[in-house]
């Protein structure tokens, strides 16, 4: 029982970093139809920028401002930084290949993402960056939370999970209640409608590139939180993201959360009960059964929130 | 109807392509406040191009777009809408995932989703989409959809109300009563360019008429005069 609750907690905080860059993803598709195949390079920016906040700021073992500012410094940093990265990609490698056919802008987000991961190599070098968040406050992000049982669920898990909750349930409130969030949608159903309708298309698809990139970033810290980083996380972490996207129904806002919680549980409840050596098998095998046996996915096409 | 004055609307010498096809060829045609005019003409002859390039979603090669007597060839779509164009598109393009209020407030989208004021004005005309504004659009009738559409064009208090094939896939009792609305439109003060294939009945109920062919004007005149015309009626009005 204790190691099902350790695993859920395991599963709930993978799940909502999965989620998060699902949701980038998915907002970019929804609207240009295309797989922004740079996604995850922009969630591994927002690592680094997490990071260069975090030094700035005295590292983990002296920081200047309490640990609560000095996170949410940390993440609307990055949630700035790469939602600038994402609306430059947007302009410079998506915008002039608008009308080409569809492989030229997918093969134009490869290029884009071996820009970022190289030229964050040359700037950073190939070795991991820790964190080293355990020296926050005397280690009180994994030492203080609460107990479930035996189990104790350290604060940091529930920054993590609580946080992602709040960014989702945000952009889901802005996309349904909003003015912008609801022309959208329009986009994204009826690109010709909308423009007739007087919506700026070429904002609306910016301002996915801003929330879309915005979320990895915050995603990027997160995932830096737990674990060391390296220029090269950008492609696991993507390839995650956007199985999750497509599990989902790639394009759906509630379809990219349900995916990316179901990529966190089917991980690490294969990595408890399994072995760790197996988990990106469970997760690519769900991929591939989704695709042979519900290619329609959770919630896809007649979806309500279809992005 | 009065002619005289300044045209609300003026194309002059548009020419539009679509790639390297040339679509509309030198054409030029007039709207002024508030009169009804329809663009009639086979497949292809130009006509929900003449829509569009008045709406600035397709931008002629040469030519220029009057509205109220300035010039807003170079101007965006959404320009031209604040100054008073609005379109029910062809087959109603509804956000059919979206419900029925939220398509009337993307129909007033640059006035801020619609005052009060607007929806009270539209559900005045159309009391069903009060009742039905909670429902998902794509879940409506086609009668329905098409009240949705015209209702979320004159969301935005138009000035000149585009039409591009009002009455195409609506049940035969359904047209009438959509021609019916569309005097009611009309008689508030709305000028409209209406593009049908129901030439009959488009005549019946507009002041005046051009006739397209393959991008180019053939024919212009009184409504009352072109349902008379000899080659027109050979050519559309099957009588």
């Amino acid at each position: 029982m204790d190691d099902f609750i350790q695993y859920t907690i395991n599963a709930l905080t993978l799940g909502s970093v999965y989620a998060l860059i699902a949701l980038g993803y998915s907002l970019v598709y929804g609207i240009l139809k295309l797989l922004n195949f740079a996604h995850g390079d922009v969630f591994m920016v927002g690592a680094y920028i997490g990071f260069g906040m975090l030094n700035l700021l005295g590292g983990a073992t002296s920081p200047v401002v309490p640990v609560w500012l000095l996170l949410t410094i940390m993440v609307a940093t990055a949630m700035a930084g790469c939602a600038v990265i994402g609306v430059a990609i947007e302009r410079f490698a998506y915008r002039p290949l608008r009308d080409a056919p569809r492989i030229a802008p997918l093969i134009s987000a490869l290029g884009v993402s071996f820009f970022l991961t190289y030229s964050m190599q040359l700037l950073f070098g190939a070795e991991q960056r820790d964190y080293n968040a355990f020296s926050l406050d005397n280690g009180v992000l994994f030492l203080k939370g609460f107990d479930i049982g035996n189990v104790r669920v350290p604060l940091l898990r529930i920054v993590i999970i609580s946080s992602a909750f709040v960014l989702m349930i945000s952009l889901w409130l802005l996309v349904n209640r909003t003015r912008t969030g609801k022309a959208m949608r329009a986009t994204s159903f009826d690109r010709e409608a909308a423009a007739m309708m007087g919506i700026d298309i070429d904002r609306v698809i910016r301002f996915a590139f801003v929330l879309g990139s915005a979320l990895a970033g915050a995603a990027g810290v997160m995932f830096a939180l737990r674990a060391p980083a390296s220029v090269t996380i950008g492609f696991v972490a993507g390839l995650k993201g956007f199985t999750a996207a497509v599990i989902g129904g790639i394009g759906s806002i509630p379809g990219a959360m349900v995916g990316g919680l179901m990529l966190g549980f089917a991980e690490s409840f294969t990595q408890g009960y399994v072995s760790t050596r197996w988990s990106d098998l469970a997760v690519f095998t769900i991929l591939i059964l989704f695709m042979l046996f519900l290619p329609q996915s959770l919630f896809g096409r007649a979806d309500i929130s279809k992005v | 109807m009065s002619v005289n004055g300044t045209p609300l609307l003026q194309l002059d010498g548009c020419d539009t392509y679509y790639g390297q096809i040339h679509i509309l060829q030198g054409l030029s045609i007039e709207v002024h406040a508030g009169e009804f005019v329809c663009l009639l003409g086979g497949n292809a002859s130009g006509k929900s191009t003449t829509l569009k390039t008045t709406l600035g979603i397709v931008s002629p090669r040469r030519g220029r777009v009057l509205f109220g007597g300035e010039d807003v060839t170079r101007r965006p779509t959404s320009y031209r809408i604040q100054k008073g164009m609005a379109i029910v598109p062809e087959n109603r393009r509804l956000f059919a995932p979206m419900t029925v209020l939220e398509n009337l407030e993307m129909g007033a989208y640059l006035q801020g989703g619609g005052a009060k004021d607007d929806f009270d004005r539209v559900y005045g005309l159309f009391p069903l989409l009060y009742e039905r504004r909670a429902q998902l659009a794509g879940t409506l009738s086609g009668g329905e959809q098409q009240m949705v559409a015209m209702g979320r064009a004159l969301m935005g208090k138009p000035k000149l109300l585009l039409m591009d094939e009002p009455s195409m896939g609506l049940a035969p009792i359904l047209v009438e009563r959509q021609f019916e609305i569309i005097k009611e439109v009309h008689q508030s003060g709305v000028a409209l360019l209406v593009v049908e294939q129901n030439a009959n009945m488009a005549l019946s109920v507009a002041d005046r008429g051009y006739v397209l062919s393959t991008g180019r004007l053939v024919l212009q005149g009184k409504a009352s005069e072109l349902a008379e015309h000899e080659d027109l009626r050979k050519a559309y009005l099957g009588r």
